[in-house]
């Protein structure tokens, strides 16, 4: 793929849709366009996620990355275009069938947004709850959520109680608890120090090379999204560690959304090397 | 510029409308798809009727109490103190034991269900609840309405009575009335319409505060404050329905039962 728009307010050139069909994509975006008001938040919007792959989406504040995310698992709907999740268009589908495919889909939402009224282990259990499981099957399956996360220790805890950064660490354990296809990630360091945005990325990566779940990751700290290109989880040491110079997860990608539109869908080498000045600037 | 702003205000209102049809609508026919919340119900048949009941009772009681030293400085130029249980007992049980029930009910409970399912919508729980495969109609609304239907019927039952109750202890007391004529008054000169519509008028109000209330909760937007804007609307709102609706169901009954 190669980077794409020549200006300041580049825009891909035409919506043509990307290759690949949208069947084999894990998300498949075509000419998403969506409005709250005369002017278009995002238009044209084309891309794909495909199995295994994670996808980091990068632009400044307000530029409509949050919103992107809730097309995805159809909290918003588009005005035009075709939404395809798990080869099933979600922008045709009725609210009611959209609950039974978002169970295949974990959401990290900005803040957490976790439940102030329940404690840890009914935030995190909270899809098991509601499917009925017996009790000793939820509190283990949360505890192993809660062991990725490294927050074993707070399982009746309630999230008043708790850091933002573990806020942020439990939403991840709730995310992952079922095991989804797709992880959603939404500025999952936003508003945190160096060291605990560290920590979270570091479950983002080890989430991605041990489970190989696909993923979209929203975010507007290029540390954090060039850390995940550029490391790699070790299970053998159970930390990450930097990949060799000059060698990016092939796995990892960039979308790139500016003034409305995608701007660049492509792999970390052709982000850095693109002649775009946005994305020059934005890099800088 | 005056009549776009008219038309874009009219065209609000009528979205609202639906809205508000679509949610109670909806909310309903959740009644019947599985699964059914029925822990959420009783937690909030807990918190509506049971902290209500406090509220409930003082009012009533004192509101008998003033009903009957009114009406009986009014009856007194007429020598009819003796009917001072009547009047107690039907406008307690017709009139003001539904509408000021509802009222209180309304104030604590529209206010308390659009302030948290407004602060859900605005840190993002009320997305993560649809994200996390659950219907938020079926699991925050549908209880909040059910509950608050069967709760307020009971309440209104029990502030008609102490209403009574203290209607009869202010004549006793107060008025030096005779207290078995207070009750047997009270109790012979009601009739099964008077009944009925003292009991058909919260099943409607309960519907009002669960539905304004939920509504304004979940079409919060704008932070803190916008949560804030909501709990006034959903009170302010309820409380109108309320006394339009009391109305609406006096005449109705009245056209039907003649009283």
């Amino acid at each position: 793929m190669t980077p794409v728009g020549a200006s300041g307010a580049a825009t891909l050139p035409e919506p043509a849709p990307p290759p690949g069909s949208p069947d084999e994509a894990v998300v498949a975006f075509d000419n998403v366009t969506i409005s709250f008001g005369p002017e278009p938040v995002l238009e044209n919007i084309s891309f794909r996620v495909r199995p295994g792959e994670t996808r980091i989406l990068l632009g400044p504040a307000g530029v409509g990355k949050s919103v992107l995310l809730k097309l995805v698992n159809g909290l918003l709907c588009p005005d035009s275009g075709r939404i395809i999740v798990f080869g099933e268009e979600i922008s045709a589908l009725r609210e009611q069938d959209l609950f039974q495919l978002r169970g295949s889909i974990g959401t990290v939402f900005q803040e957490g947004a976790l439940f102030d009224s329940l404690n840890v282990r009914d935030n995190v259990g909270y899809r098991l709850l509601e499917e009925h499981l017996p009790d000793d099957e939820i509190t283990r399956r949360v505890t192993e959520a809660l062991r990725f996360v490294e927050l074993e220790e707070t399982l009746y805890k309630f999230p008043s109680q708790l850091s933002g950064g573990m806020r942020r660490r439990v939403a991840i354990a709730r995310a992952i608890v079922t095991n989804p296809r797709l992880i959603l990630y939404d500025s999952p360091t936003g508003g945190l120090d160096p060291i605990t945005s560290t920590t979270i990325i570091e479950l983002v990566m080890k989430q991605r090379d041990v489970s190989r779940t696909s993923s979209l990751v929203v975010t507007h700290r290029l540390q954090d999204a060039f850390m995940l290109a550029t490391h790699r989880f070790s299970r053998e040491k159970n930390r990450m560690e930097p990949l060799p110079p000059h060698q990016a997860d092939p796995h990892t990608s960039f979308l790139m959304l500016h003034n409305r539109r995608l701007v660049f869908d492509g792999s970390t080498a052709e982000l850095v090397h693109s002649k775009d000045p946005f994305i020059r600037e934005y890099l800088a | 510029m005056a009549l776009e702003t008219i038309d874009a205000a009219a065209k609000r209102g009528v979205l609202a409308v639906q809205d508000y049809a679509l949610l109670s609508a909806r909310a309903l026919g959740n009644l019947f798809r599985r699964p059914f919340y029925r822990t959420e119900i009783f937690m909030q048949a807990d918190t509506i009727g049971v902290g209500s009941l406090p509220i409930v009772i003082l009012t009533g009681f004192f509101l008998g109490g003033v009903l009957a030293l009114q009406s009986s400085s009014t009856l007194t130029q007429f020598g009819a103190t003796d009917f001072t249980g009547q009047l107690v007992s039907f406008s307690m049980i017709k009139e003001i034991g539904p509408v000021v029930t509802a009222l209180m009910v309304s104030g604590r409970n529209a206010s308390g269900m659009a302030s948290e399912l407004g602060s859900m919508i605005v840190t993002e729980q009320i997305d993560a609840m649809r994200s996390l495969g659950t219907d938020p109609l079926k699991k925050l609304v549908m209880p909040r309405i059910v509950a608050t239907i069967v709760m307020l019927f009971f309440l209104v039952i029990i502030s008609d009575t102490v209403g009574i109750l203290g209607g009869g202890m202010v004549s006793v007391v107060m008025l030096g009335q005779n207290g078995s004529q207070y009750f047997h008054i009270a109790y012979q000169s009601l009739q099964y319409p008077d009944i009925l519509q003292g009991l058909v008028k919260p099943i409607f109000f309960g519907f009002i505060i669960a539905t304004i209330g939920c509504f304004y909760g979940m079409r919060t937007r704008g932070g803190t404050q916008g949560v804030g804007r909501s709990t006034t609307q959903a009170v302010v709102v309820s409380s109108v329905l309320i006394i339009a609706t009391d109305f609406l169901i006096s005449r109705f009954m009245i056209g039907i039962f003649g009283r």
